[in-house]
């Protein structure tokens, strides 16, 4: 659906079911220079099953107006303004890579109205390999090579799509291409980069937390991952085995099946 | 080492050989076993009825009955979609239903297709006859005439189809152009790269937006199955108009789901799957597609020498004295030698035409005296194939059609295989022979 | 040839042994293309002059066992086999029907047929008018000047009403409209050609094929239909097709053949030829082997689905059984005119306490598969509200006969001991309070 938030109309699929604000919302949130589209053997789940799900594209990404965000701070209080947009007081939030960044410090400048943070191949911080970051700040596509190359563990690189016919490097390679690279990918790198208070961020966390973390992640490591979660009080950590950092498309049943165990407990249905 | 020599990190997802051998298959999830498993099974254990309905409705990956989805089949969908570039592929029981579920997945009643009027005869009577009588209609334009595909969209237009080097004809469509027009137009270009395979040519990588094949031909090799797929490029924005509501606009016939906005680069791919295939059921076997996987193993080698008994062949026609042309992109004055030097620079393929002197009972009396090459409807088999198409594969059209399809009673289309070049050459002398003095040579 | 279905399925058709080898099992031709005697031999083959091998794409000599045995079994003349039983009633309609033409079906239909019918096929502008079986009379109300035929299943879910064929068959006749019959779920027990249906369909996945390893169709003529008799009725049989040099198929494939199939030789070489949805040789082997036992088959499966059926009638947990002899009046009376030999494996259950009930049970079955299937040797069981029929709105889904708590069976030839026990032990589960959380 489209809504307008700050003025910009935002595009967040819906999963398939007509948003019901009777229901409880939770809200993914993608990794650099992506689209809703990577959560959608996740969405569709929670959407048929009593949850209001809002899928984003963060501004200036996949179907959304806007200009892309320049700080992982920025699209924190963005994802708040989300909230307020579609009339919540409370939500329930899920990250993958920069959008852990994303959730963390929104869980942490926004306390109350966060009810539980589930992070996909999350770090308290994302460094970037400064040829990498030139190249996405050029708009080079070689950029996206290299992304969908280290962020796609052996499924990525041999396949084994869950969906039938899909192969997950062309088709990430494509999303990571629907707008242009240096004004999404680019960009995004850069407030990654750039952002430097995900520990202390992750210190102020007391809601129920959940870290699913792959041993071949080389984007943000399964090291990494558990010093982050060592932060947060009583965080879940569930680690998977020949497992790249695009987990929720490599092994998106083994996420689905953990993330739904963690949100009907934490964060149940009003039935 | 100075900086400047320095190369900065290089991508190392699997290149294209490396591909054809492994790409969609895991062995740690089956068994361990290091082959693909040929799964001959129609359906497939639901965990609980929540599982059951989860797939349904698209909540989760799986299988739930071989018509629409078979893990076999799957690998070599993944491995099709690899080696083109494409982000999803479709496989299907023949080249024909591939391209019949492509148009089905586009269009409806009242719409019109641009295509390329060089088409392999079969594909011409789906466009010409058959698809007018479920109400689309097409405009067949010529490959060469660049312009002539601008012209011809309408309206209601909703892709343009062709071949890169027309049949029988060898006149090349210059694809980049051609996609441009399509694009200007909001429209997708359809490829059918069957003579190409992704070796010779990744039409994803000059514009074209959807890619057919006949799996039965060169990617599978062996001419034992037969089988098709559609792959999809993933670069088409489908939301950009109006003209793809079954695509964009909530679709009833799945909960009101919009493909365009759920799937986005796979979404031509996920239709085609949940609707074309589901409802007309053109599906492919397993083991049909375990045959062509086989093939697909041994895509480059057989390529390679596909090319270079082409390109012998070649030049032995030129030289011979009982041939009057030769039509091949690699003969230096074939009007798109150039485009298909820049088009398919790791060879021009291994069809080839030509006049035999002495016309029609030259041509009867040829074919029917070679030995070695095998006189049958198909190409792309490892084996060398020859075929007299106005007495086979194109007997069916009228003489209008007949030249519309760029023929003559003197062409031999000639398939050339991966043998010995020396046996080849061998063989075709005497059918020559035979040919220079049709009347003394008996038919049998 | 015999007439008894058991001798059929091994020796129908006129396959004796390989004429190369004499091997008497049938050959697995897996070959695309066919070597050509000489150009004439070709020439004849493309314009038809000739009956041939070409191209496995539109022929197959294994296929082709198959395809007589299979018209053999139904009583038919020639037979054509396609890649699923969806693609078979695809091409049943796209054979007498094109844009702007309506066919008139039963409203007792598969899901997965509903679909082509209401929403696909509306696409290429041939519109389904759907009637109610329980008065033959409905089909005669919905014809007009464009309707090219009637579609059925002879044994359809969820009611299993047995279709009334003669009655429709014969109201088709009056108006030179063909009867086409999806047989898929009542093989060797009933055959349609024989109570006046023009053309049968099958999903050879199912009773036929037997072994759940195969998707397979196939399209059998009756030779019983003159397609002639009303040149404006059946456009396609009787105006010059363009693609062979203007032959109109209802004369020409009788002048050629000297039989009455013009209906499968259309279906061959036009819509195999563009279309493409061949099956698969080894497919076509693999459902030759189970074909030879359909019939000793489909007798274990009526009767283990009357031990069944027994049983659950009289089963505290079940609301109601669907079987075709448990219906009433005349439509019970269907099931007697038109079945021999049992009454089908098919049978409907309500399970007592609705949808979660229905779930209970299916999800304590040990034995039974849950599987989107039916006509498996094993025994299956589906929920169709959540599964088969979840892509139809409610509307259509109560149109269908769905209810939240109904479940299809379909019964195998396991010993029927061991059905009524596991389907026992399941139902009591089904009645017990869910005392796990449901996650």
């Amino acid at each position: 659906m489209k809504f307008k938030v700050n003025g910009d109309e935002i595009f967040a699929s819906t999963g398939g079911r007509p948003f019901d604000k009777n229901k409880p919302l939770i809200i993914f949130v993608h990794g650099s220079g992506l689209t809703h589209m990577t959560w959608v053997l996740q969405t569709r789940y929670f959407a048929f099953h009593g949850y209001s799900v809002l899928a984003l594209d963060l501004p200036g990404h996949g179907l959304s107006g806007g200009k892309s965000l320049k700080s992982i701070e920025d699209m924190a209080d963005w994802i708040n303004s989300v909230i307020d947009a579609v009339g919540y007081k409370e939500a329930s939030l899920v990250g993958h890579s920069q959008g852990c960044l994303v959730t963390i410090e929104c869980t942490a400048r926004y306390p109350d109205k966060i009810k539980t943070l589930s992070l996909m191949g999350g770090a308290g911080a994302i460094p970037m390999n400064p040829e990498l970051l030139a190249l996405a700040e050029n708009g080079d596509p070689k950029a996206v090579d290299l992304m969908m190359d280290w962020a796609h563990g052996p499924a990525g690189h041999f396949g084994g799509h869950p969906v039938p016919g899909l192969y997950h490097i062309n088709t990430g390679g494509m999303l990571a291409k629907t707008r242009t690279i240096k004004d999404t990918l680019g960009v995004d790198f850069r407030a990654c980069d750039n952002y430097k208070n995900g520990f202390e961020a992750a210190k102020k966390i007391k809601i129920p937390t959940l870290s699913i973390l792959a041993t071949d992640d080389k984007m943000c490591p399964v090291k990494e991952g558990k010093k982050l979660a060592d932060l947060i009080e009583g965080s879940k950590v569930d680690i998977i085995d020949n497992c790249g950092h695009m987990m929720l498309l490599e092994e998106a049943d083994r996420v689905l099946k953990v993330l739904k165990s963690f949100i009907t407990t934490n964060y149940p249905t009003k039935n | 080492m100075s900086d400047k020599n320095k190369k900065g990190p290089e991508s190392k997802t699997y290149k294209f050989d490396t591909l054809s051998l492994h790409a969609g298959y895991q062995p740690h999830k089956n068994a361990g076993s290091r082959q693909v498993p040929i799964y001959q099974t129609t359906s497939y254990l639901f965990d609980d009825v929540d599982h059951a309905a989860a797939l349904f409705n698209l909540e989760r990956g799986g299988h739930i009955y071989s018509r629409i989805s078979n893990p076999t089949v799957g690998v070599l969908e993944e491995r099709v979609a690899s080696l083109e570039g494409g982000t999803a592929a479709l496989a299907t029981s023949s080249g024909m239903s591939a391209i019949f579920l492509t148009v089905m997945t586009l269009c409806e009643a009242g719409d019109h297709l641009v295509v390329s009027s060089q088409l392999y005869g079969g594909t011409v009577n789906l466009f010409r006859l058959t698809l007018p009588k479920f109400g689309i209609k097409c405009t067949f334009v010529k490959p060469r005439d660049t312009e002539g595909f601008k012209k011809a969209i309408q309206k209601n237009t909703k892709g343009i189809f062709g071949e890169l080097v027309g049949n029988p004809g060898n006149e090349l469509m210059n694809m980049p152009e051609v996609a441009k027009i399509a694009h200007d137009a909001g429209i997708p270009l359809i490829v059918d790269a069957t003579y190409q395979t992704p070796y010779l040519c990744k039409p994803f990588e000059h514009g074209a937006d959807i890619v057919v094949h006949s799996l039965t031909k060169w990617m599978a090799g062996h001419g034992s199955s037969m089988a098709g797929i559609l792959v999809e490029g993933g670069n088409f924005d489908w939301m950009q108009n109006d003209k793809f509501p079954t695509m964009t606009k909530p679709y009833e016939g799945y909960h009101g789901l919009s493909f365009a906005e759920e799937f986005g680069p796979t979404a031509f791919t996920m239709k085609a799957r949940a609707e074309g295939m589901r409802d007309f059921g053109p599906c492919l076997s397993p083991q049909n597609a375990w045959n062509v996987l086989q093939g697909i193993e041994t895509l480059s080698v057989r390529m390679k020498k596909h090319c270079s008994n082409a390109e012998e062949m070649v030049k032995y026609l030129l030289n011979h004295e009982s041939v009057a042309w030769v039509s091949h992109p690699s003969v230096p004055d074939h009007p798109d030698n150039a485009l298909a030097k820049k088009l398919l620079p790791n060879g021009r393929g291994s069809m080839i035409a030509f006049g035999i002197k002495g016309g029609k009972d030259a041509g009867v009396a040829f074919i029917n005296n070679v030995k070695l090459a095998s006189h049958l409807a198909n190409v792309g088999d490892t084996r060398t194939l020859v075929i007299h198409p106005a007495s086979g594969t194109h007997s069916q059209m009228d003489e209008a059609t007949l030249k519309f399809a760029g023929l003559s009673h003197d062409m031999i289309r000639l398939s050339v295989g991966i043998e010995d070049i020396d046996d080849i050459k061998n063989d075709f002398e005497v059918g020559f022979r035979a040919a220079r003095k049709p009347r003394l040579v008996s038919n049998q | 040839m015999s007439k008894n279905p058991e001798t059929i399925a091994l020796h129908g058709g006129d396959y004796r042994s390989d004429p190369a080898t004499t091997a008497v099992a049938v050959p697995l031709y897996r070959t695309t293309s066919y070597q050509f005697n000489d150009t004439g031999h070709a020439a004849n083959l493309f314009a038809l002059k000739e009956f041939g091998n070409i191209y496995t794409r539109i022929m197959n000599p294994t296929n082709d066992v198959l395809e007589k045995r299979v018209a053999a079994l139904e009583g038919g003349l020639a037979a054509l086999t396609v890649g699923s039983g969806q693609a078979a009633s695809t091409f049943a309609i796209m054979n007498v029907c094109q844009s702007g033409d309506n066919f008139i079906s039963s409203t007792d239909l598969y899901g997965g047929t509903v679909n082509l019918f209401t929403h696909t096929l509306k696409k290429l502008g041939i519109e389904c008018r759907y009637a109610d079986p329980a008065d033959p009379k409905n089909f005669e109300k919905l014809i007009d000047e464009k309707t090219r035929c009637f579609y059925a299943e002879t044994l359809p879910n969820p009611y299993l009403r047995v279709f009334p064929i003669k009655e429709v068959a014969d109201i088709g006749r009056k108006h030179n409209i063909p009867l086409i019959m999806d047989n898929t779920a009542s093989p060797v027990i009933c055959k349609p050609l024989e109570h006046g249906a023009a053309v049968v369909v099958h999903s050879l996945t199912k009773f036929i094929g037997g072994h759940g390893t195969v998707i397979g169709g196939c399209l059998v003529d009756g030779g019983n239909f003159d397609w002639t008799a009303d040149p404006k009725r059946q456009p396609l049989f009787n105006e010059p097709d363009m693609s062979y040099g203007g032959a109109k198929w209802g004369e020409v494939v009788p002048q050629l053949t000297g039989a009455n199939v013009s209906f499968a030789i259309r279906a061959r070489v036009c819509l195999l030829r563009d279309l493409g949805a061949p099956l698969a040789p080894d497919n076509a082997w693999g459902i030759i082997q189970g074909l030879e036992t359909a019939p000793l088959r489909m007798k274990q499966h009526c009767s283990n689905a009357e031990k069944a059926v027994d049983f659950l009638k009289k089963h505290k947990n079940v609301d109601r059984v669907i079987y075709p002899t448990l219906h009433e009046g005349e439509i019970a009376a269907r099931s007697k005119k038109y079945f021999k030999g049992g009454n089908g494996a098919l049978v409907g259950i309500e399970v007592k306490g609705g949808v979660e009930a229905g779930k209970k049970f299916i999800e304590s079955l040990k034995m039974f598969y849950h599987v989107a299937n039916i006509g498996d040797a094993r025994s299956l069981a589906i929920h169709p509200a959540t599964t088969t029929h979840s892509q139809l709105t409610e509307e259509e889904l109560l149109a269908a006969g769905v209810t939240p708590g109904y479940v299809r069976l379909s019964i195998g030839i396991e010993h029927p001991d061991d059905i009524i026990a596991d389907l026992n032990q399941a139902l009591n589960q089904s009645g017990k309070p869910n005392l796990k959380a449901v996650g």
